[in-house]
């Protein structure tokens, strides 16, 4: 498993974490390439949202190793450092500024100097407003620029997420449970938009609606008990004996 | 860089505000020292003092809301930083009584004398200089902030249990101050000052130059946190209030953007204590009560959080009619504050100023939906939000 550590995003490598003598992860193991787009899913409690905050700083492992770009160690990081690494975050339920506009949102997830001096004398540059313009169009928000994110609906205000995230430049993504209360038009479309996205940069998608997933035809990854139970196309992990006993037979 | 930060500050509201300070700072001195007595515009110097006074309580309210209003650090103890502000102030004006005092000791202060101490504690070396009481004014505070800020937020300590311990630190400041071997004067604190800077403390002059210079600090006070709330720290701190997570998340340090704020807060607070004790002739520990700190935050909710201008309104509106009220109705003057309190919550709870301009926006919506053709989004930013 070592060797393969220089080249991969993201490393993980016998990862355990318990919360008061609860396992929530057991010796789990799990790499992404770059570019890779990834879908894990899993019963409730399989540790997924664990995983994340492990990746990005929220939680300590116990024991276990955290890779990212090869050779930068997370678990001596916090959010903020691990943020401005490269690795971006959404939330499972939205979480957006609500009282900002929709492009005060975007321009506070701009990668730009985070400190407070530079924040404080911060100007708009011709370049930032053009790359703002460009991700209002990406997440099909250019009309409501101007108003406050807590007036938009469910699902345009987890497109705001995922435009801040972008924002950000991540090299590498986590999306938890993108398409949670969307309509099904919403749905196809939030997958076309992060089929675009990991064009350019890694995605991991944590997602419970199975016509998702296979919307994105991609690799999964199913999580049980705080452990890889099986990985492959959807086809093979979804014939998977123990997934369906696990997870789909439920 | 400054200059973009300032031109950034100034709104029409900011600058309806800063106009009527200046004003005030021009014309009720000048009403006061030179129109005759009978006249009917004439400010008696009564009424100079203690309207200066309510500016020194302004610019505490303000320093408070931009911790509370913008950062959601609801601090009960903003008190501390006003009376430590206050305190460097009134060891400068001990020691400008010099040989005046009642033992007529050169050097140290009565108190000193009648505790029987041979000489000057060192930490009042430097306070005869007016320059170096005026930096402490600002470092002592901010120097407290800091320290306690680096600890509590690099802990992330939150919500109700930061403001308990705010509220626990000027308990602390109060019983350290009622002592005596501390060195502040103990249970009397700090009294019967002569002069500042030369003049006499008590001349009409004085009180109106002290009133003049309550009022530029505040205006001036107001400028730099117009500029704070309104750059994109402010937008970070704003995101901080409302989901800190995704601020972090982001990749923003959110210690260090509450951390700055937090100083930049107490050290107004620091300046309004200084400018507050000449104005009363008195700094004592009952300043530190945590009573002092909880009346700072109703001040600020009943003018409005997070809307600069409204905890200004709300601190001159609560204490003019604090003044009022002990002297109609003294014994019921609490119940009334926490009526004041409770209606307000339950009533406005954006404050005086926060829903009149809520109201405003929301005129200015209702006629744009009425005319036909779509307007452009009106690009004036709401202080309130």
């Amino acid at each position: 498993m070592n060797e393969k550590k220089p080249k991969s995003l993201l490393y993980l490598d016998g990862v355990s974490v318990s919360f008061d003598g609860f396992r929530a992860l057991n010796s789990l193991s799990f790499v992404v390439e770059p570019g890779e787009l990834r879908a894990i899913i899993g019963p409730n409690g399989a540790g997924k949202t664990t995983m994340m905050d492990i990746i990005t700083g929220k939680t300590r492992p116990d024991e276990g190793e955290v890779f990212f770009n090869g050779d930068i160690d997370l678990t001596k990081k916090d959010e903020a450092d691990i943020a401005q690494l490269g690795i971006g975050r959404k939330f499972q339920k939205p979480t957006v500024f609500e009282s900002h506009t929709v492009w005060d949102n975007l321009e506070l997830a701009l990668n730009r100097k985070r400190g407070v001096f530079a924040t404080l004398f911060y100007t708009m540059t011709a370049e930032d407003k053009a790359r703002i313009e460009e991700i209002l169009e990406t997440i099909r928000l250019t009309h409501r620029k101007d108003e406050l994110a807590a007036y938009l609906s469910h699902g345009q205000k987890q497109w705001l997420e995922i435009g801040m995230l972008l924002a950000q430049e991540p090299k590498l993504l986590l999306v938890d449970e993108p398409v949670a209360g969307m309509t099904d038009a919403e749905t196809a479309e939030t997958a076309m938009l992060l089929k675009e996205i990991a064009k350019s940069r890694s995605v991991v998608v944590v997602e419970h609606d199975m016509g998702f997933i296979r919307d994105l035809g991609v690799k999964v990854t199913c999580l049980a008990e705080g452990s890889v139970l099986a990985e492959g196309s959807i086809d093979f992990v979804s014939s998977d004996p123990k997934v369906i006993e696990n997870y789909l037979g439920r | 860089m400054i200059t973009a930060f300032l031109l950034r500050s100034l709104d029409r509201k900011i600058i309806v505000a800063i106009a009527v300070l200046l004003a005030l700072a021009v014309f009720v001195p000048a009403s006061n020292l030179l129109l005759p007595e009978d006249s009917p515009l004439h400010v008696p110097t009564y009424l100079v003092a203690l309207f200066g006074k309510y500016l020194t309580y302004a610019l505490l309210a303000l320093a408070l809301d931009l911790v509370w209003g913008y950062c959601g650090i609801l601090s009960l103890g903003h008190g501390a930083f006003f009376a430590l502000g206050g305190y460097a102030m009134g060891m400068y004006l001990m020691r400008q009584i010099g040989p005046r005092g009642v033992y007529g000791d050169a050097i140290l202060p009565d108190f000193m004398v009648f505790l029987n101490w041979k000489e000057l504690p060192w930490f009042w070396y430097g306070f005869d200089q007016f320059w170096f009481a005026a930096l402490m004014v600002v470092v002592v505070p901010g120097l407290l902030a800091f320290v306690f800020g680096w600890f509590a937020f690099r802990s992330r300590v939150n919500g109700v249990y930061l403001s308990i311990i705010t509220q626990a630190m000027t308990y602390a400041l109060l019983l350290a101050f009622f002592r005596n071997d501390m060195g502040f004067g103990g249970n009397n604190g700090l009294t019967d000052f002569k002069d500042i800077l030369g003049f006499n403390i008590q001349a009409g002059g004085t009180r109106a130059a002290l009133f003049a210079a309550s009022a530029i600090m505040l205006a001036l006070s107001l400028l730099v946190a117009s500029g704070i709330v309104r750059s994109k720290f402010g937008k970070v701190l704003v995101g901080i209030r409302d989901a800190e997570s995704r601020v972090r998340f982001l990749g923003f340090r959110v210690e260090h953007m509450k951390l700055f704020t937090f100083v930049v807060s107490a050290m107004m607070a620091g300046i309004a204590g200084a400018l507050y004790v000449p104005q009363v002739g008195i700094i004592n520990p009952g300043e530190f009560a945590p009573a002092n700190s909880i009346e700072v935050v109703i001040w600020t909710a009943v003018g409005g959080r997070a809307t600069l201008i409204g905890p200004i309104i709300g601190a001159v509106l609560v204490n003019g009619g604090k003044t009022i009220f002990t002297g109609l109705f003294p014994e019921f003057w609490l119940f009334a504050l926490g009526a004041l309190f409770v209606a307000v919550t339950l009533f406005l709870p954006k404050g005086i100023v926060g829903t009149i301009s809520g109201y405003i926006a929301s005129r200015r919506e209702y006629r744009k939906a009425a005319s036909a053709k779509p307007v452009p989004i009106d690009a004036e930013p709401q202080a309130a939000e």
